[in-house]
């Protein structure tokens, strides 16, 4: 039954205060729901910029860790051991220890190491390397290639190339043999370019026989400048008493285990003593490459989302003016500017909202499908899928600001009379 | 009843109400035009196309507002309202049914009439059962899951008379309810404000047809922005 008021006085008061949350949140899903295709139309634009966003993103992070991958495979796999160092009263560092000398066999021993060696300097003094033994006094003095003492399995270890001949093993480091692998670079200082002729150099006058050449030593490069000579005639000839340190070369991923167990394998009773370098969980490497890849997609996606925000809004901006006889409507059963406002923005948020979530969906499925056809390993961040999908209201509000503003400043009277 | 105490009970009091529209040339669709619509009366206002009536139902509507002169709705001043207090007191005052139904076409019939309760305070448990009694009174109870589109002219204008009856609206306000409908729909309308008129309810019809004037107990003629009424 309906009652109506006779009376000519204002009617008893009711609560009113414009539309309730409940109400507005009810009429915003109403008004998005209710156009089936206008709804598509408007929410391709925002998935494709936030689906958009997140494939740039997910591929710059999956072809960032593909090439970091690359780079890091050198690093990855190398430990090296050293003694401790301590500072003496005068200032000086000194090493707390010494390396035992069948350090390498001790290592090898551990599950993940695939070669170990010995290197340190060999302190010549006044002494040259020449590949003359008479020395010359006429010809201009030269500064000579570094001399470093190395156990068998040194070159081995940190990745050296043999370019011609052959390394020294444990049984020549053992016999004290005067045998010599020249770097390729102090090869070409000395004049030596191949080792069929069985060259020698004369180091401090001592002969030694040239058996290799090598270079590419990634993990010790400034090896190529150097005279590497086995530890045993380094001692012999040179009194050489203390290896510098340990190369290891690692299988990838076990870097964390031979870095806790080297020091004890090497002195059970300190293994504090010794200093471990050994590659940890993500390098600097893969994360600057990350860096500088994710930049130039971020750009990209940012493009594209930028393009699905305006996208939205003018959708919106087109709904406003379609509906302008709605629009009058609610203003002539009492809706407030700012409840055709709120109404407005809220459903471009619902839509937002809507486009950010598909739209994050989207992108992850993209990401993940082409990765398995590349037989890539996807990888994307968990803040770039909650990111991008709570990117998407943001989108939806900065975009229904103007159309809202505009809905809210639509006169009733010029509403229904266009309608 | 002394003229006084007449004005105290008016529903609807204008007084010298103009309403220019600047120009060039500036239009005067009101002019100085006065008015007392008492609760319970059923008037017509008749008039040609350009006399000034769609501006008469935007003033008594409070969807525009007089360039000069007072409007006293339900007591109060208009005039002192704001925006706000303009779309409240539509919302609790005024019912309107336009010529062109105005419904919303992509909701049922039953969520079209629960519109104006969203803006009237009701509450959400009571708006369906006053919709569904409101269509009820229309004779509509069975179109209720019904979209618009799919109804007639005559049944889409008994729509949207129940939207302006469920608030329990003081005045309603009929903006050529016929000019869309064909003669025998029309008197079903026409039966149906005559119906309500009888409940109670303070209508407003404005028209341009006489028959539909005719079946007003009140009728005014305007023209040129100027009223006249017939005895």
């Amino acid at each position: 039954m309906i009652r109506f008021r006779r009376g000519s006085g204002p009617r008893a008061r009711r609560d009113v205060r414009g539309l309730s949350t409940q109400d507005l949140i009810v009429e915003s899903i109403s008004g998005v729901g209710s156009r089936p295709g206008r709804l598509l139309i408007t929410l391709s634009g925002t998935v494709l910029g936030i689906a958009a966003l997140v494939v740039t993103v997910g591929f710059a992070q999956t072809a960032a860790h593909q090439i970091a991958r690359q780079f890091d495979a050198a690093a990855a796999t190398q430990v090296v051991v050293a003694p401790a160092k301590a500072r003496t009263a005068s200032g000086n560092s000194v090493a707390t220890t010494r390396l035992p000398w069948d350090s390498p066999e001790r290592v090898r021993r551990l599950v993940g190491v695939e070669d170990a060696g010995l290197v340190g300097p060999v302190d010549l003094g006044d002494l040259t390397i020449t590949a003359v033994p008479v020395n010359d006094p006429a010809t201009a003095s030269a500064t000579p290639p570094a001399l470093a003492a190395a156990s068998g399995g040194l070159l081995e270890a940190v990745g050296a190339r043999v370019v011609t001949g052959r390394t020294f093993d444990s049984g020549h480091d053992a016999r004290g043999d005067r045998v010599a692998v020249l770097g390729s670079r102090a090869a070409e200082r000395l004049g030596v370019t191949r080792v069929d002729s069985q060259p020698s150099i004369f180091i401090g006058g001592i002969a030694y026989a040239v058996i290799g050449i090598v270079d590419d030593m990634q993990r010790r490069a400034d090896l190529k400048d150097a005279v590497v000579i086995p530890d045993g005639a380094a001692r012999a000839d040179f009194g050489y008493s203390m290896p510098e340190e340990l190369q290891v070369r690692i299988a990838v991923g076990v870097g964390p285990q031979i870095a806790r167990q080297a020091p004890i394998a090497l002195d059970p009773n300190t293994p504090e003593s010794f200093e471990v370098v050994a590659p940890g969980g993500a390098s600097d490497l893969s994360t600057g490459v990350q860096t500088d890849v994710n930049l130039v997609f971020l750009l990209l996606g940012g493009i594209a989302l930028l393009a699905g925000g305006i996208g939205i809004a003018n959708v919106t901006l087109l709904s406003v003016m379609e509906r302008t006889g709605e629009i009058g409507l609610r203003r002539a059963l009492g809706a407030r500017r700012r409840d055709v406002a709120a109404q407005f923005m809220l459903e471009s948020v619902v839509l937002g909202a809507l486009g950010g979530l598909i739209g994050a969906s989207v992108g992850v499925f993209v990401v993940v499908g082409i990765s398995a056809l590349q037989q890539w390993t996807p990888v994307i961040d968990l803040w770039v899928v909650v990111g991008a999908a709570a990117l998407g209201p943001v989108v939806g509000l900065a975009a229904g600001a103007l159309p809202a503003r505009r809905a809210a400043r639509i006169e009733p009277v010029d509403a229904l009379r266009g309608s | 009843m002394s003229d006084a105490e007449e004005h105290d009970s008016a529903l609807v009091v204008l007084r010298d109400v103009t309403r220019s529209f600047p120009g060039p040339p500036e239009v005067q669709a009101l002019k100085a035009v006065n008015l007392r619509v008492m609760p319970g009366d059923y008037l017509s206002i008749v008039g040609p196309s350009g006399s000034g009536k769609s501006t008469m139902l935007n003033i008594l509507g409070l969807l525009d507002r007089p360039s000069v002169g007072e409007y006293q709705l339900a007591g109060a001043s208009t005039s002192e309202l704001d925006d706000d207090g303009r779309a409240r007191m539509r919302a609790l005052t005024i019912g309107f049914v336009f010529q062109a139904f105005h419904l919303m076409p992509h909701r049922t019939v039953l969520d079209n009439v629960q519109l104006p309760m969203l803006y009237s305070g009701v509450p959400f448990a009571e708006r369906e059962p006053k919709a569904r009694a409101a269509l009820d009174r229309v004779g509509l109870n069975h179109r209720l899951g019904f979209m618009p589109a799919k109804l007639s002219g005559g049944e889409r204008q008994r729509v949207a008379v129940a939207r302006a009856l469920v608030s329990g609206p003081q005045l309603l306000l009929a903006d050529e309810p016929t000019g869309n409908l064909d003669r025998a729909t029309s008197d079903q309308v026409m039966d149906l404000f005559e119906e309500l008129n009888g409940d109670g309810l303070t209508l407003v019809v404005i028209t341009h047809d006489s028959a539909v004037a005719r079946r007003a107990g009140r009728r005014v003629e305007i023209a040129d922005g100027r009223l006249r009424e017939h005895a």
